[in-house]
């Protein structure tokens, strides 16, 4: 009965000042809003970027260069890994599906009036086989004898397809790039670029093409031709840890290394990759959260504030409350029973407009927001026990009025 | 019923000490219609709050219907003005956008008791102050009148030990006030309801069956009124 119509009570005094009501669950709404569409777009980018490396397979293993010292104090160097690693890797590999040597650098790439700057990877056929995502939507991929005949072909992405050839079938035709022809024989399918770097925007080469007719002397070192990556494909998810062991040994003496020397090469898996990426963007939800979560505690703050002035407002009817019977506990929870209610109705809008947020964001392309269960049952209990908090001190004064002195207060 | 001794209640302010009450002393019995009266400033406020048990004095004695309520603490209080006092304002005191039914409801709910129990009660009551056709109205929908008898049924609610009125007329006109305090004699007649009229109003005083009359925190006189007015009666001409 008395809960019934406590709750009765507190709609009532709610609604007799509607625009106070809307104004101080605002703060809740915008806090609540906040931490779901906040943590739904996080968790999206997180899943884009994960989802984007896991089409690749987890199972890959980047060799590439890397900064060291030679010793301890002297400056940083930086050094190369060349071809004849990936022969030695090629030759000296077991439990591996492929293996691309891959030298990329950043070309003008010209067709027509057309003029635009791209990645161009001068790779082998084995690129295909280690990122299964890049495949080819029309005409054919790079194959062993493009290498070997030094052919001047091309595969192109669909964002680099789309900006040279404006719609037009590109097989067969040519681009020059920094100033040689080189054939289109393949378009390769769009894949998801969310996330960073434009997977759609390449255009592959073949390799030994490359070093002879377009990269020339940048990616000679010492008399050896410079790769930018090897990358490793192991033939299982249980075979990872030992195809790096293994990579690191052929590393060590192909760079002819002493024991006690700091590898001048980085061996690192896709799912190191992936581990390290996702555990930043956790945390950076995590941080958006805390913000907003900042947000709900002012909004509870003003909750707090204008439930002080209410009490006030209504010292006369918690004397008369109190001259017909009531006890501290019932004022006490009449009181506690209107903030909890402000506090739930703001929390079920912020939720609702989180979720519009996420919606409009996801429905404009710019990132696919994902609302989880947690982040709604958190905001929202975080705010029910905002609404509590900063509610008891005002329900405790109002339970503390002396029944005397609250009638007769003007 | 009521069993007052040596009733003193002191008030501070800043360095002076003023007493509201002075060692007041009297005893009203089962059944009985009083009126405590004196003009503003004579302790009768003071001493209506303490009957009433919403301050506590400063120093005597205060036992209501056997027990001593000098000696309780504030949730045993409330249980005291819930189930033995029944109040009336003068300003009636009643919860705006609030039916008539549920602002009398309000001190049975208080108790635990049910809904539906705590409807038939009030049911009850506004059919004692003759408003069962006014149930659903707020009290902006009610005369001034008419609100205070909704304010009586809510003080009857409970079947309290004493109705306890503050100056019940002072906001109301004459033709009004003379009915509500016609409403007192009959619940003090016909149910044998202890009433207390607590007021300024000698007229309205000479409507109850004995007089306590207070000034300066004294008893000054307590005497039978061996005939009292009928409501209704016309003031006397040149009696304010």
């Amino acid at each position: 009965m008395l809960f019934s119509q406590n709750i009765r009570t507190a709609f009532r005094a709610l609604t007799a000042n509607k625009l106070r009501s809307a104004l101080t669950i605002l703060g809740i709404v915008i806090g609540v809003a906040a931490v779901v569409a906040l943590m739904a777009i996080g968790n999206g980018a997180t899943s884009s970027i994960t989802s984007r490396i896991q089409s690749n397979g987890t199972n890959l293993i980047s060799v590439s260069a890397a900064r060291f010292r030679p010793n301890a104090g002297s400056p940083s160097q930086f050094s190369v890994v060349t071809y004849n690693d990936y022969l030695a890797l090629k030759a000296g590999l077991s439990n591996v599906s492929g293996i691309a040597p891959a030298y990329q650098s950043s070309y003008d790439v010209k067709q027509g009036n057309q003029d635009i700057r791209v990645q161009v990877v001068g790779a082998t056929n084995d690129y295909f086989t280690v990122y299964p995502s890049s495949t080819v939507a029309l005409g054919r991929n790079i194959n062993a004898s493009d290498n070997s005949e030094l052919n001047r072909v091309a595969v192109i992405g669909s964002q680099t397809s789309s900006d040279l050839f404006q719609g037009l079938n590109p097989v067969n035709r040519s681009v020059k790039i920094n100033g040689v022809n080189f054939k289109v024989v393949g378009v390769l399918k769009q894949q998801d670029s969310s996330g960073f770097g434009n997977a759609n925007d390449i255009v592959i080469i073949p390799l030994e093409t490359g070093y002879v007719k377009l990269f020339g002397a940048n990616a000679i070192h010492d008399g050896k031709r410079v790769l930018s990556s090897i990358t490793l494909s192991a033939s299982s998810a249980n075979a990872v840890d030992s195809v790096m062991s293994q990579a690191d040994t052929i590393m060590r003496t192909q760079h002819q290394l002493l024991p006690s020397d700091t590898a001048d090469y980085s061996v690192s898996s896709q799912s190191q990759i992936l581990s390290t990426l996702s555990s930043v963007t956790t945390t950076l939800t995590i941080f958006l959260g805390a913000i907003a979560g900042i947000s709900l505690l002012v909004g509870g703050i003003g909750i707090m504030n204008i439930m002080l002035v209410s009490v006030t407002e209504r010292t006369r009817e918690i004397g008369l409350r109190k001259a017909v019977g009531a006890r501290k506990d019932h004022i006490l929870f009449q009181f506690l029973v209107e903030t909890i209610t402000l506090s739930v109705i703001g929390g079920v809008i912020g939720i609702l407009l989180g979720t519009a947020i996420a919606a409009v964001f996801t429905a404009l392309g710019l990132i696919t927001a994902v609302v989880s269960m947690s982040s709604v049952l958190m905001s929202f209990g975080f705010a029910v026990a905002i609404g509590l908090f900063f509610g008891i001190y005002p329900a405790y004064r109002a339970a503390n009025l002396h029944p005397m002195e609250a009638l007769r207060y003007e | 019923m009521i069993q007052i001794d040596n009733l003193t209640k002191v008030f501070r302010m800043g360095q002076n000490e003023i007493f509201a009450l002075d060692d007041v002393s009297f005893s009203i019995e089962k059944g009985e219609m009083v009126a405590i009266m004196g003009p503003s400033g004579s302790g009768k406020s003071t001493l209506m709050s303490i009957v009433g048990c919403l301050d506590m004095p400063t120093s005597g004695s205060y036992a209501l219907d056997g027990g001593s309520v000098e000696s309780m603490n504030d949730t045993q209080l409330a249980d005291i003005r819930n189930k033995k006092i029944g109040f009336v304002f003068q300003q009636f005191n009643l919860l705006a956008r609030t039916s008539a039914l549920e602002n009398v409801m309000l001190p049975v709910s208080y108790t635990g008791m049910s809904g539906r129990a705590c409807r038939e009660k009030a049911l009850k009551a506004l059919e004692m102050v003759t408003l069962s056709d006014r149930i659903d109205h707020h009290p902006g929908e009610l005369s001034g009148g008419q609100q205070q008898r909704v304010a009586i049924a809510r003080a009857l609610v409970n079947d309290p030990a004493i109705l306890l009125a503050d100056e019940p007329t002072g906001a109301l006109d004459s033709k009004t006030g003379a009915e509500i305090i016609g409403l007192f004699q009959t619940l003090h007649k016909d149910y044998g309801q202890t009433v207390i009229l607590v007021t300024h109003d000698p007229f309205v005083a000479r409507h109850t069956e004995r007089i306590i009359r207070l000034a300066d925190g004294h008893i000054v006189s307590d005497a039978p009124n061996s005939n009292p007015i009928k409501a209704g009666t016309p003031r006397p001409e040149g009696e304010d």
